[in-house]
């Protein structure tokens, strides 16, 4: 009723409310607060992780650049009010540091040792395993069994196992059982890790226990790798009657190349952070009992040793092993490029 | 005359087929002798590095059950005289060990972290699949990018952060900072991607609220790669030793690898190998029984991630 006896002025009005509720009210409703939540709907989501990426990923890989760069950087310092002048003082002193050398070689020796030896053999038997008829899931899992021990634990029982037990006697107590198996094959025993054992028996300790770890994933993956080459290029070869050795170098090498170089890049990338094995054999001071120094040091067991009281020291080495291992797969992967045939 | 000489055509073509198929049968032959040969030697070669690889295992279970005089004889017994399970006692009694503390201690921030994980990585995989909003590439191709750097890097400002906050051997500062693993978010979000798009529509259309579509329907298509992820997760706590060692070496919040490491350094003298041993067997079986029963999840889990925990 009041409608219809309503002003032209009423009426405009009216109008104009309508017009603001159903248009510019509902707008706002729609638009502004459902869309612009629709629109942040995603970072409400990602709010947990990112905020813990801020504070344990994005501020860390800051600051330690930061550290790496101030002369002489520790905490303690820091929290006291000191100053440090930008320079690269403790590049340069992780570097002259004897320790550090000792570390760098260890790492270099045990990679280079370990990533053919381990490559090499996962690719045997993973050839090997990919051409028997019967067994071959059960061997498989064998292969894979070490993958799923505690590093620590395991290099503990490999510590047993070459470590002799040293009585009053010249010869000792007990000389460990790799040292019998040496013995029954008309050899003669080895100190391999005790007190005086010579740095060569030490690092073939640790090749052994480092190459023995790391069989289990090379060979699921190439075996991964093999079992998905096509067929069709074996029945080629088998018409023109290729022999073994050529099918080997000339199908399977190539076709396998991208898991080959894949197995190579992790494990440069592993062997440069080798450190728990090592502790896992020889405890943490990392070398045969009598040593004076850390003669088995690796760089993360260094890195590791100057946190809680050589921050910027620490943070120096830690991004000497970023750039060594960054050159190393650039490369790896440089090489590989030329190399693999997808 | 012209049938003669058929026949002696046929004869030698006869004789010419059979000779032929002897030769044929002669050259399989041949191959049968060469394939059984390789055969065995691959056999062969297999089966004496299955015995290097199994050996550490079963010394370490061997030894376990021996006494020390009977560890320290100069030819090994292969199997033991005297099955003595003593040691298994032991290791739970041994004061130096307190495995029972050990065990509860790794268990509890194994469940919790990897809970918290789940949610996180759930939460974030689905953001990233697929809702929509500004930065998302550029967020995505950030995250990946912290996966090259190598972690000593982020300790040693972590173990500083820490410090700062108080956290020094509580279960919070082994619990926190690895939450968020980049990778896990990454596979989990490949996965999510294969649900059809249409499927989040039709739901959107009856009105589901995106949390119970992710739990009703991206959850249990994404389930197996879940359980891998939690499986890595469970093996990564119990295997995580530097890191724990650094911030929580206290005795209320020690875990079982750091613990079983520091029980068998300190001991002067000659180390009781066979009780070593036995806390050594201890500590692996929940390994070995995860991998008995879960062995697919964590071989399919390993091979897309090539890393350890």
């Amino acid at each position: 009723m009041a409608e219809k006896n309503a002003t032209l002025l009423g009426r405009v009005w009216q109008s104009i409310s309508a017009f603001f509720k159903e248009k510019i009210w509902q707008g706002f409703c729609v638009n502004i607060l459902y869309k612009k939540f629709d629109r942040y709907k995603g970072w409400i989501y990602l709010a947990p992780a990112i905020v813990l990426l801020l504070i344990f990923t994005v501020w860390p890989i800051f600051n330690t650049v930061r550290m790496a760069f101030l002369e002489g950087y520790t905490t303690m310092k820091d929290v006291r009010g000191d100053t440090f002048s930008f320079g690269l003082g403790n590049f340069t002193r992780v570097l002259e540091y004897k320790g550090f050398l000792t570390a760098l070689k260890n790492t270099m020796l045990l990679t280079v040792l370990t990533v053919p030896i381990s490559t090499f053999l996962a690719l045997l038997i993973a050839v090997c395993l990919n051409s028997i008829k019967w067994f071959s899931r059960a061997l498989q899992t064998i292969f894979f069994l070490p993958y799923v021990t505690n590093s620590i634990a395991i290099g503990m029982v490999f510590a047993a196992m070459f470590n002799m037990i040293i009585g009053g006697g010249a010869r000792p107590d007990f000389i460990g059982v790799v040292n019998i198996v040496i013995e029954a094959l008309g050899g003669e025993y080895i100190n391999w890790m005790n007190e005086g054992a010579e740095y060569w028996a030490m690092i073939t300790v640790m090749v052994v226990y480092i190459v023995w770890n790391a069989l289990p994933f090379k060979i699921l993956i190439l075996l991964g790798g093999l079992q998905s080459v096509n067929k069709q290029y074996y029945e080629a070869a088998k018409v023109d009657a290729t022999p073994r050795w050529r099918v080997f170098t000339r199908i399977t090498i190539p076709l396998l190349s991208p898991m080959l170089a894949y197995v190579i890049i992790t494990g440069f990338i592993g062997g440069f952070k080798e450190y728990s094995s090592i502790v896992g054999v020889f405890g943490e001071s990392m070398r045969a009992p009598g040593d004076p120094t850390y003669t088995l040091d690796t760089m993360v067991g260094f890195i590791y040793r100057a946190i809680s009281n050589q921050e910027g020291t620490a943070s120096a080495a830690a991004l000497i092993l970023f750039v060594i291992i960054l050159v190393v797969t650039m490369i790896n992967l440089y090489v590989s490029k030329k190399k693999t045939h997808y | 005359m012209s049938e003669v000489t058929k026949n002696v055509s046929e004869t030698s073509a006869a004789t010419l087929q059979t000779m032929r198929e002897r030769d044929m049968q002669k050259v399989s032959a041949k191959q049968k002798i060469v394939k059984i040969c390789v055969q065995t030697a691959l056999y062969l070669f297999l089966g004496v590095m299955a015995l290097i690889v199994l050996f550490p295992f079963y010394w370490m279970l061997v030894s376990s059950v021996k006494t020390m005089p009977e560890y320290i004889r100069p030819i090994p017994t292969l199997i033991p005289h005297t099955w003595d399970f003593h040691n298994y006692v032991e290791v739970f009694q041994n004061e130096d060990l307190l495995l029972g503390q050990l065990f509860a201690n790794t268990l509890f921030v194994g469940v919790v972290s990897t809970l918290l994980s789940l949610i996180i990585t759930v939460l974030s995989a689905f953001a990233f699949a697929r809702l929509e909003f500004k930065g998302k590439n550029l967020l995505f191709a950030a995250l990946l990018a912290t996966m090259m750097i190598p972690g000593e890097l982020f300790t040693i400002t972590n173990y500083q952060t820490v410090n700062s906050f108080g956290w020094l051997n509580t279960f919070t500062v082994l619990i926190v900072p690895f939450l968020v693993s980049v990778f896990y978010i990454y596979l989990l979000k490949q996965n999510f991607q294969q649900v059809p798009n249409e499927l989040y529509l039709a739901a959107k259309v009856d009105g589901t609220t995106d949390l119970k579509y992710l739990w009703k329907v991206m959850i249990p298509l994404a389930l197996p790669t879940l359980i891998s992820i939690t499986i890595l997760k469970m093996m990564g706590s119990w295997n995580s030793y530097m890191w724990p060692r650094l911030v929580a070496n206290d005795e209320a919040h020690r875990l079982i690898t750091n613990g079983l490491r520091t029980a068998f350094t300190s001991a002067e003298g000659v180390t009781d190998v066979p009780l070593q041993m036995a806390a050594i067997a201890v500590v692996s079986a929940p390994l070995f029984l995860v991998f008995v029963f879960l062995r697919k999840y964590i071989m399919k889990g390993v091979s897309r991630s090539g890393i350890k925990g």
